[in-house]
């Protein structure tokens, strides 16, 4: 067997591939599902802490402000070990999938309430003094004048950190999930064949690469245009 | 569980004196591998950044892919790949030199983003300037584009480089004894999830101070925007 030959048959091996497509396939819908669990929870909370920010309330936003630090300058791995072999210590054992989603929904909660307060605060003030002056309360003002072109303001920063915490997921493998990662590792090991980690990646680029060009897309189209 | 179960669990001093040594290694280890992989991204990004300037199709589309690709692909799959995977293909690679490759590739296509950025802003009258006195393309790549580029995309420069230093925690995926590895091995040995709190801690410490730096440099930058 030529040397290329053994490449081929180690790294794109149809048999094997057949064979662990379906366990792949499944780690696939495993990632999206994580994946949505951590946008959805990650930016409600982001954007209530930042919501809770504009109250101006000072030992409040001191919190915030740390609790934001803190998500951020920790490795999202080193949370999610802590979870998921510290917590058991406390008498509380979360499985691994819970771990990775509160784990990414933490970093995410940080990194968007940062984006998301800078867009408040970019809003310019008039624009809360004339909503104000027409009657609207604060919660009325920043619910329906300054969130909506905040947001906008913010979408490129939101789009482009949402995608890279996701891809966060592959994580999930170092805890049991049997997210893409997990499911192709368990190939490798149970046919001792690369062929699943082939497919993994593949799987991975399948999912991320529209994502990575739909960000582009969105940087572009929603630049800053001040 | 009492409060004093709680701080003997995640809080004990007697275990962090046994488990001091091995995190210390473990600290040591995680700077030495920040001081290797930083400046490895950081030299691919500036070849793919001045790649990105020659506007030939041949150079801009592989360009394109390779960079998408790279970003595409989270950075756990790709070292799992090159750690687990080359060796069936005759290749063996060491922990760190899986690692070193991997961060190349995938930091050194987001850092190739960002300088990127940075050059595209810089106006078309700089490099005009620069070669109507004299200067080679090269030299007024270097002595007069970039230097300009570097300082207009800094907040971006160094929030991907802490983002760097917090992903060398992968690095304890493949047995890597970095702090994270350590702080995991410290607490299978002691059954107590002080190691890891220490670990957590300790990175807390040691990045907090780049948090703040970067959530002010990101405020400057948003005020000269208004």
């Amino acid at each position: 067997m030529s040397n290329w030959d053994r490449f081929l048959d180690s790294f794109f091996n149809a048999r094997v591939a057949w064979e662990y497509l379906p366990r792949i396939v499944d780690g696939f819908w495993l990632t999206i599902l994580l994946a949505l669990c951590i946008i959805a929870s990650g930016l409600a909370a982001g954007l209530g802490l930042a919501v809770a920010r504009s109250l101006g309330l000072r030992p409040l936003n001191w919190l915030i402000v740390f609790l934001v630090d803190l998500f951020r300058a920790l490795p999202p791995l080193v949370i999610i070990a802590l979870l998921y072999f510290g917590l058991p210590a406390a008498g509380l054992s979360l499985s691994g999938f819970a771990a990775t989603w509160l784990s990414l929904s933490l970093v995410l909660m940080a990194f968007a309430e940062e984006i998301i307060w800078a867009g408040i605060t970019a809003t310019p003030r008039g624009q809360w003094e004339a909503a104000r002056s027409t009657g609207l309360s604060f919660l009325q003002t920043l619910g329906w004048v300054v969130l909506p072109q905040a947001l906008r303001m913010v979408i490129p920063p939101l789009t482009n950190r949402t995608i890279a915490i996701t891809k966060g997921t592959a994580l999930g493998s170092v805890v049991a999930v049997s997210e893409i990662l997990g499911a192709a590792q368990a190939g490798v090991s149970f046919s001792f064949n690369p062929t699943p980690l082939t497919l993994g990646a593949l799987a991975y680029v399948v999912l991320f690469v529209p994502v990575v060009i739909l960000g582009r897309w969105i940087e572009t189209r929603f630049a800053w245009k001040r | 569980m009492s409060l004093d179960d709680f701080l003997l669990a995640f809080f004990s001093l007697d275990i962090l004196r046994e488990a001091w040594p091995i995190l210390w290694l473990g600290l040591q280890q995680t700077l030495l591998l920040s001081v290797i992989v930083v400046p490895l991204g950081l030299v691919g990004g500036t070849v793919l950044a001045l790649l990105s300037t020659v506007h030939h199709p041949l150079v801009r589309w592989p360009l394109m892919a390779w960079v998408d690709f790279f970003r595409a692909l989270p950075p756990l799959v790709l070292l799992i790949f090159i750690y687990a995977g080359l060796p069936f293909a005759g290749l063996e690679v060491s922990a760190l030199g899986a690692v070193a490759i991997g961060f190349f590739l995938n930091t050194g296509a987001y850092y190739g983003e960002v300088l990127r950025a940075g050059i595209e802003s810089v106006p078309r009258g700089q490099m005009e300037a620069a070669r109507s006195t004299g200067l080679s393309r090269a030299q007024a790549l270097a002595y007069v584009i970039l230097p300009q580029a570097v300082r207009n995309v800094l907040p971006d420069l160094i929030s991907n480089t802490l983002e760097v230093v917090k992903l060398t925690s992968i690095a304890s995926v493949v047995a890597l004894p970095e702090l994270l590895f350590q702080a995991r091995q410290a607490q299978s040995v002691t059954y107590n999830a002080t190691p890891i709190m220490a670990a957590a801690v300790i990175y807390f410490l040691l990045l907090w101070p780049v948090v703040r730096l970067l959530s002010r440099l990101e405020n400057r930058q948003l005020a000269g925007r208004q």
